[in-house]
């Protein structure tokens, strides 16, 4: 699904990454764990094609980024821990503008439909700006899978995020594991992170210091490998 | 830590440029105080043209370079061109100073009035306000990147809109004529010949302070470089 | 066609938000009023002279308008991000720009609606009724190309701390073309003279529209990198 070769990204004089290749087939779930600065923001920005690498290509779902930008971008769904959304319209509004940009097919219902997923259904007609964080947050959720994205890209999601709102992204990011989408998620957070993960990196200085499948560590040993690369890396 | 050291060969280099400058702008003072003969009308005064005119082309052709500099750092991302552009600008500006100085001067002797907003020298003050804004973009972002990326754009887009900007107060000036017209400057072939000299003189002059410039700024970069090390380990 | 569709739905939604809040829009036009009755006060409307800096008074209120939608247009996209929500999306990077600069050109036309009859009144100038269908010609290829190269330029300066301090420095020097065709183009257009005496500034309108329109083309996707 997503295959990186060679990405390196300076900014002026700073190296935010050096050459990381990555291959991730489809249906993968990775979890990436990181100090603050080490690049795993970056790393997932240019893998969505926010951002451009100074060096290095990325292959998304066999199309080149530079090539075919628009039809790659159908395909990505991202959550952040910003939301992306319009707080003076309503939630329904925002939905519908995204909807259209991504041409999803009888958007009304669709929106309906992951309104309800995200337990919004009774407040689409309420301005962003009432809701609470947590809600907020659930209607990202409702934004990013939207379009049914075969790759979803997460940004440190669990930050600010309340209980029910960490059952509903645990229950979408499930049903995303079902369906045999590609998951790509940054996380501080080892509960969650490890939880439904497939495969685990560790990115430290804009390398990637650790690859392994999950089945190959426990929760407690990798926390202790975690801690042991970063330091050896420092 | 290893610094190169190669300054020694650099100033040789500079030093080529630098006494092809001083000799041909000694030359071109020559030329013009000593032995080109004064206009028959406007006397002395006249000399005024030889600066005047050699700066409003440096002016420009500066600010070509930065347009050039600019497409090329979009392109390969290289900070090299992006130094180039900047220093190109600030020449630009100076020398746009300098028309807009010697300008007033000459119009005061000839046409009696210090500032006729007159085609060319209109278009030289709306280009100097051009390049001081690129300048002011430099200095709002911080960030390298992002004060390359940025500037560069705008080198771009305030080049292209140099002729249509021309073009406009050209036609602006046809509507509303000047009361006191510029009028005919007779050329003799010594004074074209000096103003030949004068336009190589300031060129050289140009390329000196570009390479200057670009020296000076890579060696602050190399500067920040070390300290951003020093201050990491 | 997809472009069209993206452009509408990034208009649709700014101007829906926009009209829940109205915040602009009101500000814009009480400020293009205030600028009006200070033009009183500094020009004694029943002087004659006031004829003749009439189109100038009528392009200064448009643009310090203006002014104030360019500088919301990216800034706003900043909160919670939505900039990277809009740099997400299956479009091209000039569909961004071009539905941002349709939002401005409505907003200026907006303002130029409230304020053009109110110079009128306020000023007792009467527009001649066969210049009627030239002024607004003109007017729409002024506001375009101001609309055109201030939002790129906003583009460009909301990613700076003090943008709202940079977009006028950095854009007047380069719209002097819009301004002095605009201007002159409405004096002679409002004085009755021939077509022939506006048609080079009709000519240079359209030039720097143009350009202008086709420059973001090449040179915007530069401005959303990050």
């Amino acid at each position: 699904m997503i295959k990186a070769t060679g990405l390196t990204k300076t900014i002026g004089h700073k190296s935010i990454l050096q050459n990381i290749d990555l291959n991730i087939p489809a249906g993968q779930f990775v979890t990436v764990f990181g100090p603050n600065g080490a690049g795993k923001s970056t790393l997932l920005k240019i893998l969505a094609l926010i951002s451009k690498p100074t060096k290095g290509q990325v292959i998304i779902d066999g199309m080149n980024s530079n090539e075919k930008p628009e039809a790659i971008r159908q395909k990505i769904g991202v959550i952040s821990h910003q939301t992306f959304l319009n707080d003076n319209l309503t939630a329904r509004e925002n939905l519908n503008f995204y909807g259209q940009m991504y041409k999803v097919p009888d958007l009304k219902n669709r929106v309906f439909d992951v309104l309800s997923e995200v337990g919004l259904e009774f407040t689409l007609n309420d301005p962003v700006r009432t809701f609470s964080r947590g809600m907020q947050q659930r209607l990202s959720i409702a934004r990013a899978i939207l379009h049914d994205p075969e790759l979803l890209f997460l940004d440190e999601p669990y930050t600010g995020l309340d209980p029910h709102a960490i059952q509903i992204l645990n229950g979408v990011l499930g049903q995303l594991n079902v369906k045999k989408r590609t998951v790509f998620l940054i996380t501080h957070n080892f509960e969650e992170g490890f939880a439904m993960s497939d495969r685990v990196l560790f990115v430290v200085r804009g390398k990637i210091v650790y690859d392994g499948k999950k089945a190959a560590v426990n929760k407690d040993e990798l926390k202790s490998l975690y801690l042991q690369k970063v330091e050896g890396a420092a | 830590m290893t610094v190169q050291n190669n300054i020694p060969a650099k100033w040789k280099y500079h030093n080529v440029l630098a006494w092809a400058t001083f000799v041909t702008t000694a030359v071109a003072v020559y030329l013009v105080f000593m032995w080109v003969p004064n206009e028959r009308i406007q006397g002395p005064v006249s000399k005024i043209i030889y600066f005047h005119v050699s700066s409003a082309w440096l002016a420009f052709f500066s600010f070509f370079v930065v347009m050039v500099g600019s497409i090329a750092y979009l392109k390969t991302r290289n900070l090299k061109w992006d130094i180039i552009s900047y220093v190109s600008a600030e020449i630009g500006v100076l020398f746009t100073t300098i028309v807009l100085v010697t300008g007033p001067i000459w119009g005061r002797a000839s046409w009696n009035a210090w500032w006729t907003w007159d085609s060319r020298l209109t278009t030289t003050l709306i280009l100097w306000f051009i390049y001081i804004a690129y300048l002011i973009i430099r200095s709002s972002f911080p960030e390298e990147e992002k004060k390359a990326r940025f500037s560069a754009i705008f080198g771009i887009v305030g080049f292209v809109d140099v002729p249509i900007v021309w073009m406009s107060i050209r036609w602006w000036r046809t509507i509303h004529p000047t009361i006191v017209t510029s009028g005919g400057f007779a050329m003799d072939p010594s004074m074209v010949l000096t103003l030949m000299v004068s336009l190589a003189a300031f060129t050289l002059m140009y390329f000196y302070l570009l390479q200057k410039g670009i020296f000076v700024e890579k060696i602050s970069s190399e500067v920040a470089l070390l300290k951003q090390r020093l201050t990491e380990n | 066609m997809d472009m069209l569709k993206g452009i509408r739905a990034i208009v649709r939604k700014d101007l829906t938000a926009e009209l829940r809040t109205k915040e602009l829009l009101s500000s814009m036009a009480i400020f293009a009023v205030l600028t009006i009755i200070v033009f009183v006060f500094a020009f004694d409307p029943t002087k004659a002279i006031v004829r003749q800096v009439f189109p100038g008074m009528v392009w200064v209120c448009f643009i310090f308008a203006g002014i104030l939608g360019l500088n919301r247009s990216f800034v706003s996209e900043k909160q919670n991000d939505c900039i990277t929500g809009l740099m997400l999306c299956p479009v091209d990077r000039s569909v961004i720009y071009f539905s941002k600069m349709t939002v401005n050109l409505i907003y200026m036309g907006i303002v130029e609606i409230v304020s053009l009859p109110l110079f009128t009144v306020l000023f007792n100038y009467q527009i001649p009724v066969k210049a009627i269908s030239p002024l607004v010609l003109i007017i729409f290829l002024g506001t375009l190309g101001f609309a055109a190269v201030g939002t790129f330029l906003a583009a460009l300066s909301s990613n700076a701390r003090s943008s709202e301090i940079l977009l006028p420095v950095i854009l007047f020097p380069v719209m002097v073309p819009v301004i002095l065709g605009a201007v002159q183009a409405t004096a002679a257009i409002l004085a009755g003279s021939p077509a022939v005496e506006w048609f080079s500034w009709l000519k240079i309108l359209t030039a720097f529209d143009a350009i202008f329109l086709v420059v973001p083309l090449v040179l915007f996707e530069y401005i959303l990198e990050v």
